[in-house]
Order: structure tokens, then C-alpha cells, then sequence
């Protein structure tokens, strides 16, 4: 069967803040720019962001890029690549003053400057004290990132596709990247989209666990994309958990009703955290509180029948402190827990947060991959940016704000580079004969399977199976067992059947083809956490408690083809400045 | 029908809370609502989703054009849910 194609400069999958800071690159650039989004660009997840951007402007007292550098590599437990981190440092402040440029309404200080607040693990000096850093616009620092970029693209004549689903990547005989195959959810109809430089800019896939602070739309489509076209996916096994979402929904509730004074409690009523960190208690950092609230848990000490979930009370705090310092969270607990905080305490439990892993790139965007020996040659054509995207800035385990910071640093960059990519490589390749064939294969394989699996089965098992087996703390037996597991349920998931074969809307069958993504991920993150055999950042392991520099200072790389393991040294050697050695992790 | 399955794609959110509270509604609410009542919805789905959860929790009314009885349902059934 024939597929529509139209023809582009350039593909952009994903319009958060990451897909839309590189589109306005080329498009200002006079390029023309798609960008595909599977919702409305300002629905994308980056609207949930309220922390703010880490940037050393120095607008609160002195700073510097080379102290954010040291923070994020510590904070990284020494896995992340040191150019592809300092280059995030020195680039910060500038991509935060060009979005104050294009209208981003930051919060201000008296004399104008952009105002910055304090935020875990950010310091003055290599760690001597806390350094306010983030900068933000009141809570909603995400939703106005979105919408100054979205606003500035239109003017720049970027094309939005909204509600277009991206299924497949198209790949030359020799590797290169020609585009993408898409379907636009709308019509039922798939297009090949025909571009001469490809970003992937599609956000994290937090929905593989069960228990998750990310939207249902975090699915994780990048990686399936990239994993399914033979591109490794790096550090999968690195995923941060946030201490207190909500149990059994997963909402987060904010760092900020510790700050307050809120703490947590055990089953006996005890305060477990002076136990763990006898000095932060409740304000430790967020792996040492996880994994606190997990032994908490495992050792039978959790609440509620099942004794799954610990209590965070703030009741003491008063009505007056929790609605005017804590705005939301009342409305939160109330909604999600049947609680009102200010009389109950609130069900918590550590919840998946962030990817630190994804597809494996350079500082430059550009997608690397093992080819003829060099573990990190370029993909021509292929770039990607944002948490699908494994630069790797976040190393084991990332910082507060510094996600914002890397979508605007290397959502620019991959523009930019895409921009010099497409002024040295004119004219579009022609595209192989059986380019949409894998896409057409897959989407007939669905459209035509009976007595096949039901997909919110198999998601829920998937789902279920990485919490209980790949949690904060990771066994190896539950590591061993996840394993086949999880490749039990890829089985199924590759026979799943929709009743409905409608076109117009079909969210059967958009649910179908995320599950199809989500348990790349899924397979690629129980693969790589039941190898990695030391404790580093946020992969914890109950057999290897110590991080193992001698053997383990390397990244993995995760091939969908055999479930194979490959691993690629760290880059220890930064562009310009010392190398920051490795260090035991205290805070 | 097609416009509900329009509808149930655009439940789809950036914000977890809001995916939570509509699948909620879609779930118990969607198969009662009046022709009038969907499209009422439909437009509240056009909201911001930090304006859309200010609506659901209370702490906005519904934008200037939809104070009808429609959308003054819908918003009592999404406080509610
Ligand atoms: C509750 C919460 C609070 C947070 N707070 C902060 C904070 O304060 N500071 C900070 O630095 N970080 C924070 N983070 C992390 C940060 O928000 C995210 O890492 C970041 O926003 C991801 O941006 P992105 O551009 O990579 O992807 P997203 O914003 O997730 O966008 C992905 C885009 O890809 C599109 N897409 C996906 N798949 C497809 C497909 N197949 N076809 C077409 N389009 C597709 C989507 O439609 C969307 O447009 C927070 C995260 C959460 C969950």
C-alpha cells in the first residue's frame, strides 16, 4: 500500500520544552521545521515543572559555572560525562537570560534581575554551603516555558502537527536517519515524514512503574523508536524516585512540606528519619530518604493494611502555615489520598520521578552508537535532546532543576547543529524502496490479531512487575526473576488485539503502540539494573552496597537485538577544566 | 462515537493530577452527559492545564463565556469526583 510523504528540512518528534527551544533554532534559522506532538505542544509534560531552572547567574550572591559543574557531577555519583557537563554549566546562564529574551515572565528581584531560590544539592564553592540557583516563574515555571516557546515558534513559521503520533524511525541502508513514519490520530492516516535532520525530543518514559509522579502521555515513544531502529539506549537502570508521592496515585507532593516542617512516620508512630540521617532527618537528600521509606516498608514497618506506605504528617503545622506556604497540597491529599493533611497525615511512597538514561548522545545532540569499533560514532541525521536523551549530564542520579536547565541548553545546541548539518548536506536522500514496510508491518500485525492479549493487562503486569522487581532497592534474585519476567511479558505484549478498529481517534490502538515502546524501556531498564552490579546514585542494590569505581565507571549500553549489554568508558575529561575525580558521595 | 473518542484523547494531560480526576470522570460521567454537556466539556478541555486543575480544585471559575448550566455541571462534577 502507498503512504502519503511530505517533505521537511527537518523532523522534530516532540514539542516540550526540549523539541520546542531546537525548532526555533532552525526555523529561525529560515528552515522548515515539523514538529510532531501528541498532544497540544503546551500539554506536554514540561508544564508540570514548579522547581525552576538551574542556571549560575549570580543574581543572589556569588557563583559560578565551574560550582554548578561540581554539584551536578557529585550529584551524578561521578557517571556523567564531564564536557557534556560542563558544557550544560557554562551554557546555562546564557540560554536562561535568551529566554528571558523571548518574553519568559521569570520571577524578578527589586533591581530586575531574574530572581533565583535555593534547591537541594546546589552549592557555593565545592560544597561549602547552599547557593540559590533555580530560577523560576512563581510555581508554574514549565507551563510559562512552554508557552514563550510555543509563541515564539508560531511567529517563526515552525509547523505544528498536533495529535500525531510518531511510530517509527527510517533509516538508509548505510544508517543514516531520513525521517520518521507518523499517524495522525485525527484521520487514522500514516505519513512518512521525509526530513534531512531528525531530533527525538519525546520525554521520559516514568509510566513503565507502577508507580509514577509522570502523566499517562510519558510512554517513553523515543526510545521504542530509537531501540526498535538498532540504537542502544545508555544507563537505563538509573531512575529517580521522589520520596513522597502519594500512594497509590502517584501525584508528588512537593519537597516543600518537609521544608515546612513536615515529617515522615512508620506504622509505631516513630519519626524512622532521625534513625537514617540523624542530622537532615526529613531533609536528606532524595535517595537517602527513599530508600529509608523502603527499608521502612520492607522490614514490615509500613502502614495501612498492607503496610505498603509510610504517613507524612503535617497536621501540626496549622491550617494558616499549610494554606499559605504549602498552596495545592490540601487540594491534593484530598483528591488522591481522602485525606485532609491538615487534621490526617498523608499515604506516601518513593515514586518514580525522572529517566536520567535514553538514547545516547554527544554534547552536540548528536545520536552516538558503536559502529566499526568507535563506541561512539555519529548517526547522521539523528539527534536527540531533553530526558530521552542520554547526553549524560545526569550521570546516576540528577539534580533538582537541571532538567529544565538541559532541555534549554540542549534543545538549542541540537538546533543549532542540526542547523550547520543541514547547510553542509543539501538536498534530501532518496528514501529506501521499503521505507514504511516495518510500520506497515507492525500496524497490520495489530489491525489483524485475534485471540491476541488485552493491552491494559499486559501494561498493568508490565508495570506491576518493574515496581515490585526493580524498585528503589533492587535484590538480586527479584532482579533475576524480573528478567524473565519481563521478557515473558514482551512476549505478549507483541500479540496485544484492539477490538476497536475504527480511524478517526482510535485510542485503542495509540494505547496499543505506546505499550509497544514502553516495554523497550521496560526490558532495557531490568537488563541493565540486574548487571550493574555496585551501588551507584539512584541504582541501589541490596548485594553490592558500595559504588565500585574500579569496575563499574562505565556507562551501558542496552541493544533491543538479543537483549544484548555492551558498556562505554566515562568521559572523565571535561572541555576546558580539571577533571573532577571521583569522591565518596556525603552530604 | 467519534466525538467521544476525540474527547477521551484530549483528557489526555501534562499534568498526572488532571489525568487522574478525568479518567475518573470519562470512567463514572461521560456516558450521562447531554449532547449540550459535551460540548460544554470539550471546551474546558481547551483550558490551560494549570488553569484546568485551578478549576477543578476550586480556586478558578470556569473562563468568561461558559457560565451556562452546562459547564456550571460539569465543573460541580469534576469538584466532586
Ligand atoms: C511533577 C514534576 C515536576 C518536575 N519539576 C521539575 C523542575 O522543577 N525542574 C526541572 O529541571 N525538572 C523538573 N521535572 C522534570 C522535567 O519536567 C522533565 O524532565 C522535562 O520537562 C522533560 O521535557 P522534554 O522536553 O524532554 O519532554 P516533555 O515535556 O515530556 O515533552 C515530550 C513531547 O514529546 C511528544 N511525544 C512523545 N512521544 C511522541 C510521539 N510518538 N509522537 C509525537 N510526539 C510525541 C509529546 O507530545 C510532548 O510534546 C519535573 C518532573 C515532574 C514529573
Amino acid at each position: 500500500m502507498a503512504i502519503a510523504i511530505r517533505k521537511f528540512d527537518a523532523v522534530i518528534v516532540g514539542a516540550g520544552g526540549a523539541g520546542m527551544r531546537a525548532a526555533l533554532q532552525l526555523a529561525e534559522a529560515g528552515f522548515r521545521v515539523a514538529v510532531l506532538s501528541k498532544v497540544f505542544p503546551t500539554r506536554s509534560h514540561t508544564v508540570a515543572a514548579q522547581g525552576g531552572i538551574g542556571a549560575a547567574l549570580g543574581n543572589m550572591g556569588e557563583d559560578s559555572w565551574l560550582w554548578h559543574m561540581y554539584d551536578t557531577i557529585k550529584g551524578s555519583d561521578y557517571l556523567g560525562d564531564q564536557d557534556a557537563i560542563e558544557f550544560l554549566c557554562r551554557m546555562a546562564p546564557q540560554a536562561v537570560i535568551e529566554l528571558e529574551h523571548f518574553g519568559m515572565p521569570f520571577d524578578r528581584n527589586d533591581n530586575g534581575t531574574v530572581y533565583q531560590r535555593p534547591f537541594g544539592g546546589h552549592s557555593q564553592n565545592f560544597g561549602e554551603r547552599p547557593v540559590q540557583r533555580s530560577c523560576c516563574a512563581a510555581d508554574r515555571t514549565g507551563h510559562a516555558m512552554l508557552h514563550t516557546l510555543y509563541q515564539r515558534n508560531v511567529r517563526a513559521n515552525t509547523h505544528f502537527f498536533v495529535e500525531w503520533m510518531a511510530l517509527d524511525l527510517v533509516r538508509a541502508a548505510d544508517g543514516q536517519v531520513l525521517g520518521v513514519t507518523a499517524l495522525e490520530m485525527e484521520t487514522g492516516e500514516v505519513y512518512l515524514l521525509h526530513a534531512r535532520a531528525t531530533l527525538f525530543a519525546t520525554g521520559g518514559a516514568g509510566r513503565i512503574f507502577a508507580a509514577s509522579t509522570n502523566a499517562f502521555i510519558n510512554t517513553g515513544d523515543g526510545l521504542g523508536m530509537a531501540a526498535r531502529a538498532g540504537i542502544p539506549l545508555e544507563d537505563m537502570e538509573f531512575w529517580q524516585f521522589h520520596p513522597t508521592g502519594v500512594a497509590g496515585a502517584g501525584v508528588l507532593i512537593t519537597e516543600g512540606v518537609r521544608g515546612e516542617g513536615g515529617y515522615l512516620l512508620n506504622k509505631n508512630g516513630e519519626r524512622f528519619m532521625e534513625r537514617y540521617a540523624p542530622t537532615m532527618k526529613d531533609l536528606a537528600s532524595r535517595d537517602v530518604v527513599s530508600r529509608a521509606m523502603a527499608t521502612e516498608i520492607k522490614e514490615g514497618r509500613g502502614c495501612g493494611p498492607e503496610a505498603d506506605h509510610v504517613l507524612l504528617k503535617l497536621d501540626h503545622l496549622g491550617v494558616e502555615v499549610v494554606e499559605k506556604r504549602l498552596p495545592g497540597i490540601r487540594e491534593i491529599a484530598k483528591k488522591f489520598a481522602n485525606v485532609d493533611p491538615v487534621k490526617e497525615p498523608i499515604p506516601v511512597v518513593p515514586t518514580v520521578h525522572y529517566q536520567m538514561g535514553g538514547i545516547p548522545t554527544n554534547y552536540h545532540g548528536e545520536v552516538v552508537a558503536p559502529r566499526a569499533g568507535d563506541l561512539e560514532a555519529v548517526v547522521p541525521g539523528f539527534y536527540a535532546a531533553g530526558e530521552c536523551a542520554c547526553a549524560s549530564v545526569h550521570g546516576a542520579n540528577r539534580l533538582g532543576t537541571n532538567s529544565l536547565t538541559d532541555l534549554l541548553v540542549f534543545g538549542r545546541a541540537s538546533g543549532e547543529h542540526m542547523v550547520q548539518f543541514l547547510r553542509e548536506n543539501p538536498g534530501h536522500r532518496e528514501l529506501p524502496a521499503d521505507a514504511a514496510e516495518y510500520t506497515r508491518a507492525r500496524l497490520d500485525r495489530l489491525e489483524n490479531q485475534r485471540d491476541g492479549e488485552n493491552v491494559y493487562q499486559v501494561a498493568a503486569d508490565m508495570r506491576r512487575t518493574m515496581q515490585a522487581h526493580c524498585g528503589v532497592f533492587r535484590f538480586p534474585d527479584l532482579l533475576a526473576t524480573g528478567v524473565t519476567r519481563i521478557r515473558e511479558i514482551s512476549e505478549r505484549a507483541a500479540r496485544t488485539e484492539i477490538k476497536d478498529h475504527s480511524k478517526v481517534f482510535n485510542t485503542a490502538r495509540v494505547e496499543a503502540l505506546e505499550l509497544d515502546n514502553l516495554i523497550e524501556v521496560a526490558r532495557a531498564t531490568m537488563d541493565s539494573a540486574e548487571a550493574r552490579e555496585e551501588s551507584r546514585g539512584a541504582h541501589d542494590r541490596e548485594d553490592f552496597p558500595k559504588r565500585d569505581d574500579v569496575n563499574w565507571l562505565k556507562h551501558t549500553l542496552w541493544f533491543k537485538d538479543g537483549d544484548r549489554l555492551e558498556y562505554k568508558p566515562v568521559h572523565l575529561k571535561p572541555l576546558t577544566a580539571a577533571t573532577f575525580e571521583p569522591k565518596v558521595r556525603t552530604y | 462515537m467519534r466525538d467521544l473518542d476525540r474527547i477521551r484523547w484530549h483528557c489526555r494531560r501534562g499534568l498526572l493530577e488532571l489525568d487522574l480526576v478525568l479518567a475518573r470522570f470519562l470512567e463514572q460521567r461521560l456516558g450521562e452527559l447531554s449532547e449540550a454537556e459535551r460540548h460544554a466539556f470539550e471546551r474546558l478541555l481547551q483550558c490551560s492545564d494549570n488553569d484546568l486543575w485551578d478549576i477543578v480544585t476550586g480556586r478558578l471559575e470556569p473562563p468568561a463565556g461558559e457560565e451556562g448550566a452546562e459547564a456550571a455541571r460539569i465543573v460541580a462534577l469534576l469538584r466532586g469526583i
